[in-house]
């Protein structure tokens, strides 16, 4: 260790940006079309979807057929570098909770893979409080956002319908596509049963809307990244024509360790491990711009202790970790026989659902104060790894070609059951919105460090009452359109406290968001309505992590829209010289 | 619309019309042999996951006994048929040995399983598995190849056969002859257009006229 220095650039920048995923991503292209000098940090390796995704690769290509790895945690082709666990980079759980941390490492983070479900949150879930008393109202409402979700839509691209929903806003849409078999019948099941059905909202180009990216070409793959840039992804969509600009120099494999301020107590730069050299290094710039995702984010600000900032970065109110919350889950599968030996065509579609169930009850007449999106599966995918596995379950239960069979057998009988049954399975999972509380958080474990020596998160994450409600709500409702489509339940629907009424552990739907959260009053929260720290006005934080509440929508559209705004409000204070 | 035309289609306008007919060209590839790691994997894996495996395909924990008896059983529970070959045909038995070391769960239940399996048949035929003739092999997979109906004694016998039936349904189905034989036509670029209208019509169902105005359509003509 004895030649271990800190290597320090002598090059000083408008601003260094940690991470470049979504919030990070949309950061680093505001501010550079804008012409200022950026940093941008990232702790994973390059990856440009047009040359890096496995895009259009047959089942055979991987030796694994598409099946998990540590490294692809949704599957050998997915485009995630990492996820649920990183070697030498661990994170603890208090006794007694849980908590699944979900780390994409790679420019673009997780949006290379995420679902592309991009919805705006309604004027309603930026005032829950003022509606039902819990967690607390943004200082923000949808007016100041709706400029930014327009611009967005325009700038990436979405399809959907306009529908005049009160909560689920209208938007500028691409069209969206046809809905698949199983989604007319869902269609009408739910529809049948008083839960609606629409278009889904998802960023894919189902027509093209400039030069730099083609149009969709229907191969069902978004999860593997798009070599057309026929979706959003933020390496493809906003790193790429951010390089392009010449402002910004994109520094890979940089894990950042801390954000550097002065004796004024301001941010002067960030601190990072070089994960190629293993060397420190240190950069600095007149803002910093934190977008690591959400925990992380809470970490770096945690981590970033000094006389000035004893309690940690943008912590004098001691909200940051706290308020920790992700979307619910739920899930529930089904076969449904009309649908066996069904005739073949290609229906992969868009790389998603065409269609799902906004929120549509009123939860004043509810146990749960806070409601949930339901999204559907189905339809004859690429055979994978996987592929009818626990057709013993199956077979024996339905007549095939009109023959009653046992369960389970071999032989050519088992390549007919194979045959017959493709194609007929269905899916539903519900989101929901969790209450944002101050006693689920994370914090640094005062004892461990990952590989790099830097302190490591420790999370302290339990359910409560609502959301277990919530998902008896969701159970019954899948069973009920299930039901009313003559649909047989496969799984999911045998839920008791034991295993948390079929919720998902916290953390699992990768919708994390609140750490830093925003608000008015210095005293209970990290952020301004800019995104700007209260106790430190050259820092922001533009990921998930300022958000009060979750909605019962996907984030990510949010978190895009804010960063914009917040970006452009950076450029504007620095032009006043304001930073 | 003819496939050659839809990608013609869509190349036009777009950039990235080099990516586009390279993607195509893919699924016209041959299969790769599953020991030789695919040469695309450089730009598409990270350096550790290549590393990994490789050590993953060097590996060899099964004996060549082991492996024969998979074999036999990868082809009495996938037998070639007038639509498509075996087991073996689409090698599976190099996938298996592939997946016993790539999630290593799996590795005891298979080695265990194959000994169970051994066993009963030395106890009844005097022979191992691999041994007997088709109809005794045949006698004792009906044995542990119908779990509602097997005797208690057999329990074990039927998680491994239900494992191994499994697992080379995963092998099959996901290799060229396994998802010709299963029908599946995607994963090249298309034009969607929703449901054809043969199937809408034997299912009774139908676009509203306010999908079809809203949602995206192509002409199939063009
Ligand atoms: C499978 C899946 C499906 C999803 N589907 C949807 C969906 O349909 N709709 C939706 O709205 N959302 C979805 N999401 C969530 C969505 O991906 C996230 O909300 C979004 O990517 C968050 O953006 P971010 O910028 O906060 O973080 P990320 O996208 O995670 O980017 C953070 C970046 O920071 C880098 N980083 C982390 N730590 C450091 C450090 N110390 N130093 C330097 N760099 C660092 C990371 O490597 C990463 O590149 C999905 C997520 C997953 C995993
Ligand atoms: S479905 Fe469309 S947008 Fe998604 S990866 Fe395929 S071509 Fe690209």
């Amino acid at each position: 260790m004895g030649d271990l220095q800190i290597k320090k650039q002598t090059k000083k920048y408008d601003a260094v940006i940690v991470g470049s995923g979504a919030g990070g991503g949309m950061a680093a292209y505001v501010l550079a079309g804008a012409g200022l000098k950026v940093c941008l940090l990232e702790a994973g390796s390059m990856f440009d979807p047009a040359t890096n995704s496995s895009q259009l690769k047959n089942p055979w290509e991987s030796p694994r057929r598409g099946a998990r790895t540590k490294y692809r945690p949704f599957g050998d082709f997915d485009g995630a570098y990492h996820g649920w666990e990183i070697d030498g980079e661990p994170y603890i759980k208090a006794e007694g909770t849980k908590w699944d941390w979900f780390r994409a490492r790679m420019v673009g983070g997780r949006t290379n893979h995420w679902g592309r479900i991009s919805l705006r949150f309604g004027p309603k879930d930026f005032k829950r409080k003022s509606i039902d008393g819990l967690g607390d109202d943004w200082p923000i409402g949808y007016e100041d956002v709706k400029p930014y979700y327009d611009k967005i839509d325009r700038l990436i691209g979405v399809f959907g319908s306009n529908e005049g929903l009160p909560n689920d806003p209208d938007g500028i849409f691409l069209p969206p596509p046809r809905p698949r078999l199983h989604e007319l019948f869902i269609k009408k099941a739910a529809t049948g049963v008083g839960v609606p059905v629409i278009p889904s909202r998802l960023s894919i180009l189902t027509k093209q809307i400039n030069k730099d990216r083609g149009a969709c070409f229907f191969c069902a793959q978004c999860g593997r990244s798009c070599k057309v840039y026929g979706d959003f992804s933020s390496s493809s969509v906003l790193v790429k024509p951010a390089l392009a600009t010449g402002n910004v120099d994109l520094i890979t494999n940089a894990m950042a360790r801390e954000v550097l301020t002065g004796k004024d107590g301001l941010a002067t730069g960030v601190s990072y491990i070089d994960k190629t050299d293993l060397q420190e290094y240190q950069v600095y710039g007149k803002t910093v711009i934190l977008a690591a995702s959400t925990c992380e984010t809470a970490r770096l600000l945690l981590n970033s202790k000094s006389d000035r900032h004893p309690n940690g970065l943008a912590n004098e109110s001691d909200v940051v970790g706290k308020y920790l919350h992700d979307s619910t889950g739920a899930g529930m599968g089904a076969i449904i026989p009309t649908l066996f030996d069904r005739k073949r065509y290609n229906e992969d579609g868009v790389g998603g659902l065409h269609v799902y169930t906004p929120w549509w009850l009123d939860n004043k007449k509810l146990d749960f104060p806070r409601g949930y999106h339901i999204e559907y599966g189905g339809g004859m995918g690429m055979p994978m790894y996987g592929f009818n596995w626990g057709i013993e379950d199956i077979n024996g239960k339905f007549l095939v070609h009109g023959k009653q069979k046992e369960a389970g057998g071999y032989g050519k009988s088992l390549k007919e059951d194979n045959r017959y049954f493709y194609g007929a399975r269905i899916g539903m999972a519900g989101r929901g919105e969790s209450v944002a509380r101050r006693d689920n958080y994370c914090e640094i474990d005062p004892t461990t460090v990952d590989r790099y020596g830097i302190p490591v998160l420790r999370f302290h994450v339990k359910h409560s009452e609502y959301e277990f409600a919530q998902a008896r709500h969701m159970k019954q409702t899948f069973q009920e359109i299930f039901h009313s489509m003559g649909a047989v339940v496969t799984h999911g629907n045998k839920d008791s406290a034991a295993n948390d009424w079929g919720l998902d552990n916290p953390g699992n739907v990768i919708h994390e968001a609140g750490t830093v959260r925003m608000g008015s009053d210095p005293k209970t929260s990290a952020l301004n309505k800019w995104n700007q720290a209260h106790d430190c006005r050259n820092l922001f934080c533009v990921d998930g992590s300022s958000f009060v509440s979750q909605a019962d929508k996907n984030i990510t559209w949010t978190i895009l829209a804010l960063s914009m705004r917040a970006s452009e409000h950076i450029v504007e204070e620095m032009k006043k010289q304001n930073i | 619309m003819d496939r050659r035309k839809s990608i013609k289609a869509l190349v036009v306008g777009t950039l990235s019309t080099g990516v586009l007919i390279e993607a195509c060209k893919t699924d016209d590839k041959k299969q790769p042999d599953q020991a030789q790691p695919a040469t695309a994997d450089a730009v598409t894996r990270m350096p550790e996951e290549q590393v990994a495996d490789k050590e993953l395909r060097e590996e060899k924990f099964f004996t060549s006994g082991e492996l024969a008896t998979i074999t036999v059983l990868g082809d009495i529970i996938i037998p070639r048929d007038e639509v498509s070959g075996s087991a073996s045909d689409a090698k599976v038995t190099e996938f298996i040995e592939f997946m016993a070391n790539d999630k290593p769960e799996f590795r005891t239940p298979l080695r265990g399983g194959l000994r169970w399996l051994d066993l009963q048949c030395l106890n009844r035929y005097e022979k191992q598995f691999r041994d007997l003739d088709e109809k005794q092999q045949l006698e004792m997979v009906d044995e542990i190849a119908y779990p509602a109906k097997a005797k208690p004694e057999f329990k074990q016998g039927v998680a491994f056969f239900t494992l191994m039936r499994n697992l080379t349904m995963s092998g099959f189905y996901t290799t060229e002859m396994g998802v010709k034989d299963i029908g599946y036509l995607g994963n090249r670029p298309n034009q969607w257009n929703g449901v054809p209208e043969d199937v809408l019509k034997q299912y009774n169902v139908a676009y509203s006229e306010k999908e079809l105005k809203e949602c995206v359509s192509f002409d199939k003509t063009a």
